[in-house]
């Protein structure tokens, strides 16, 4: 049986009513068309699906949508402010850290998450916030160094 | 030496925006109006004769739309090497037998993926097992089942490539030794699985259909083919892909069953597989036994090479038999090899098939040729990178009836990397150790199985009264960056910026032919393409500049920095905007157009140009545990004139990642033919942590057939990094391995009966 879901996504407030095994993901991608958010393992195991909720990453496919009733989730879609990219996506882009960009909205939820909390993290620390968002194409290091570089962004 | 404005200058993705916002589309992100959901039912049988198939039960299910089995598809075969139709061998839905677990034999359509699931569990179909073969080496055997019965002994493919007196000069050598390898297969992994949506329009009988596809061009024959339509009725749309490795260039059961369900509904059918299917059911690298047999000089100069590979090729073709061909190739890269013999056989097995992964043939052959050349400079006593120096090939080097290499920057890397490593790496700690490989790639491939009548690559510029460029080419970005690529060089040619071209890219119906994304082609063959399409419509500018200036033709004329100037006077010109509107207006407003188009000629029979290059890997060894930290890597490569380093750049490091998987974690491990990891949480691939600083150097040759001198730099660096691990493991701890996925229970073991060894000799 359906239950209500009242939350804010990205500012906005929506009232939903959702089955209660429907999975995080699914509302945001399926209900309220923000496909940004990408779907790629099936095993909670790669989180690409990664958003911020109430401030925290999580694996939106690894929880249920009426778990973030009352609460606010943050999407890849939420964090450009309008036309003008955040420092995180800019650096992004200018150190090449994605490729085919399937995996880039989780690793840029979990590298905004990380520099909210930590804001000078050092190679190492940034390698075990972002350990476990699997990327077929970079190798890695490019996107350690444009949350580096972003850091600066930040601080600046 | 040129000045570019725009080409090896770091330049960001044209896509990036998109990318990081989440505006891109996949082909999985996207729904149509009134789009039905797609699912396939799948063989659970390695090997079983198909006794019948009963959908009835399915059929009633509230929201089932439609169910297909192989009766409903217009029959016949199908597959990438077109042009020998005894290798067309995938059929759309089983008709008669099944041949690996996961082979597809009915297809569904429904309102909701969630009721098309249900209706697989509703379809009876009742099967009888066949006896089943999984191991090349018994598939072999007389007594053994046919996989395909037309197929003797299941010989899917045989190459043989011989030039020089390989026999006597065996004979002739100071040294001989033969290795034997076995090495293991490795899955593409993309993010995206694999993705169609096929859209039937009923009034003219024409099909469109978004693909994550790596080659556009291979689906839209492909589908003509399996659905015996003509191929300028269907259009192929290629959305963002999201990653593709080699395992999406064989057309799928995705689109093609997309197509037929949404013929039979009138309705956009979408089928996207799950990440099990995907592990299980897509194309995978070549899992192959390898016997290579090497003689030297006393001095380590390569005198013969004979080689000898039976692939487990899986149950159909798709890319196999250029694999085949191709490690039979790289296996003698970069060496001058004066007498050489391969043999090759790929042979049909009850599992998924294999075809083209990430360094297409290399990675495997390399892996052994690699480790091999490690230990007869041991036994001859000679330095691992002096004897790769002693036998680099060199500029012009040609193998007799096979390849010639033009530019050929090999020597260069390798004093690069001698300097480095005397540098860098001269005092190593306990059981760390360092090792090499060489290495070296083509820059798109001259082959045609697929039977084309077209160019290798088209491309058309379409320049506006406003200056702005419409960029239109079939060439694929699966992530790897091309589309800056294509933009690059069209702004370089045409002396514009980036931001004055929009690109069109990989549409069938409205683009010029490209071959698509693999054996990385891109940048030289649609790169030629574009750079051809951008002169066509410089020449008539600068016709148009010099009539206004009125000079004499011995005055040459340069577009740059968005103006049209006399090179040796660069202040007498104007401006490219004020140029295009003249061009037009002065001309009837006839469109200004430029079209490019591209194919190799006279260059032998496997590519027009080859990345070379030296990769060196330190490496520590836990004795205790056996774990393998691989604590950097150094890069010297040659890819020809760099076109973007930051793309460049990528493309090395990702390569590396993958070619760290190979060898340490990723494998398909199989039982009776099931696949015993499709997922991340059992397939392991190589994490942030796990994964080295890279140092790289570009050591710039310019050749002669690339834009711009421009040659790969996509997949090569794939290939050296597992044999040069392999190298510093035995540098650290002296075991070495006759397979890849070093994992620490297999570092341990032989570090235990390396140890066992030594005590049994002590006690003698």
């Amino acid at each position: 049986m359906k239950k209500e879901l009242k939350f804010v996504v990205n500012g906005e407030s929506y009232d939903l009513w959702v089955e209660p095994n429907t999975l995080l993901v699914q509302v945001l991608r399926d209900e309220l068309g923000l496909k940004g958010t990408k779907w790629s393992c099936d095993s909670g195991s790669c989180c690409a699906c990664a958003v911020i909720l109430d401030g925290r990453v999580v694996k939106s496919c690894s929880i249920f949508a009426l778990q973030a009733n009352g609460k606010e989730v943050l999407t890849i879609e939420g964090l450009a402010n309008g036309p003008e990219l955040h420092p995180i996506q800019q650096a992004f882009i200018d150190n090449w850290a994605f490729q085919c960009g399937f995996c880039t909205s989780g690793q840029i939820m979990a590298a905004k998450a990380l520099l909210d909390e930590n804001p000078k993290p050092t190679r190492e620390e940034i390698q075990l916030a972002m350990d476990g968002h699997l990327c077929r194409c970079t190798g890695y290091n490019m996107i350690s160094e444009a949350i580096q570089d972003a850091a600066k962004r930040l601080q600046a | 030496m040129n000045e570019y404005s725009i080409i090896g200058k770091p330049t960001t993705n044209v896509d990036g925006v998109a990318k990081v916002t989440g505006e891109a589309v996949y082909t999985f992100d996207m729904t149509l109006p009134n789009m039905l959901h797609g699912k396939l039912l799948r063989s659970p049988h390695p090997h079983a004769r198909i006794v019948s198939i009963d959908t009835s039960e399915a059929e009633k299910l509230p929201g089932v739309k439609a169910v297909i089995t192989g009766k409903d598809t217009p029959g016949g075969k199908y597959g990438l090497w077109r042009r020998f139709r005894e290798l067309a061998d995938q059929e759309i839905l089983a008709t008669t037998k099944v041949r690996f677990i996961g082979d597809p034999v009915a297809a569904v359509a429904a309102t909701s993926e969630d009721i098309a699931e249900k209706a697989l569990d509703l379809i009876n179909v009742e099967y009888e097992p066949l006896p089943a073969v999984f191991e090349p080496l018994e598939a072999i055997k007389d007594d053994a089942p046919l996989v395909h019965d037309d197929f003797e002994n299941n010989i899917n493919a045989t190459r043989h490539i011989e030039w020089g007196n390989v026999d006597k000069a065996f004979k002739n050598a100071d040294y001989v030794r033969e290795d034997r390898f076995n090495l293991l297969s490795q899955h593409p992994a993309p993010m995206e699985v694999h993705s169609s949506i096929a859209s039937y329009e009923k009034g003219s009988g024409r099909l469109t259909v978004w693909s994550s596809t790596q080659s556009p061009y291979f689906l839209q024959l492909g589908l003509a083919d399996a659905l015996k339509m003509r191929e300028g009725n269907i259009r192929v749309i290629k959305p963002h892909v999201g990653g593709a490795f080699g395992g999406k260039n064989s057309t799928m059961p995705d689109s093609v069953n997309a197509a037929i369900l949404s013929m039979k509904t009138g309705r956009p059918v979408k089928i996207v597989f799950n990440r099990e299917e995907e592990f299980s059911a897509t194309e995978k690298r070549t899992a192959m036994h390898l016997a290579i047999k090497i003689g030297l000089k006393k001095d380590g100069t390569l005198l013969a090479k004979e080689v000898k590979i039976i692939t487990d090729g899986g149950a159909y073709t798709g890319l196999g038999a250029t694999t085949l061909y191709l490690a039979g190739t790289w296996i003698t890269f970069p060496y001058k090899t004066p007498n050489y013999r391969y043999d090759g056989f790929r042979t049909y097995t009850n599992k998924m098939w294999s075809s083209s992964v990430r360094g297409f043939g290399a990675v495997s052959a390399v892996y052994a040729a690699e480790t091999q050349i490690d230990r007869a400079a041991r036994d001859l006593g000679i330095d691992p990178i002096e004897i790769r120096r002693r036998n680099a090939m060199t500029t012009g080097y040609e193998a007799p009836g096979q390849y010639k290499v033009e530019s050929c920057g090999i020597l260069p890397c390798i004093d690069k990397m001698e300097q480095r490593v005397k540098e860098k790496w001269a005092n190593l700690d306990k059981d760390e150790g360092i090792g090499f490989a060489a290495f070296a790639y083509m820059s798109g491939g001259i082959f045609n199985w697929i039977d084309t009548p077209y160019a290798f690559s088209g491309a058309m510029v379409k320049v506006n009264i406003d200056g702005t460029v419409d960029l239109f080419t079939q060439a694929s970005d699966i992530g790897q960056g091309h589309n800056t690529v294509s933009v690059m060089i069209c702004a370089e040619e045409l002396g514009i910026g980036i931001e004055d071209i929009r690109l069109h890219p990989a549409d069938t119906a409205t683009t010029l032919t490209d071959l698509g994304a693999w054996g990385s082609r891109e940048t030289l063959m649609n790169g030629n393409a574009v750079k051809a399409a951008a002169a066509e419509v410089k020449k008539k500018l600068i016709e148009v500049a010099r009539m206004k200036l009125g000079e004499n033709i011995v005055y040459d004329l340069d577009a740059k920095d968005k103006r049209i100037y006399i090179a040796l006077r660069p202040e007498r010109g104007f401006s490219y905007y004020d140029i295009v509107k003249d061009a037009i207006k002065g001309n009837d407003g006839e469109p200004l157009i430029g079209i490019g188009h591209y194919t190799p000629h006279r260059k032998g029979m496997v590519s027009p140009a080859y990345a070379m290059g030296i990769m060196g890997v330190r490496a520590k060894v836990d004795r205790e545990t056996g774990q393998v930290e691989v604590k950097e890597v150094i890069v010297v490569h040659d890819c020809g004139q760099t076109i973007n380093p930051l793309g460049a750049r990528g493309q090395v490091e990702g390569s590396i990642q993958m070619g760290l998987g190979f060898g340490l974690c990723e494998d398909l491990p199989t039982e009776n033919g099931l696949i015993l990891n499709p997922s991340f949480v059992d397939y392991k691939l190589i994490r942030i942590r796990e994964m080295p600083q890279i140092e790289l150097f570009d050591v710039p040759t310019y050749d002669p057939e690339g834009p711009y001198g421009a040659k790969e730099s996509a997949e090569a660096t794939t290939a050296p990094t597992a044999p040069a691990l392999a190298n510093a493991i035995y540098n650290a701890v002296g075991v070495e391995f006759d397979s890849n996925v070093l994992r620490l229970e297999k570092v341990l073991k032989a570090l235990k009966e390396k140890e066992a060894k030594e005590k049994g000799k002590g006690r003698r």
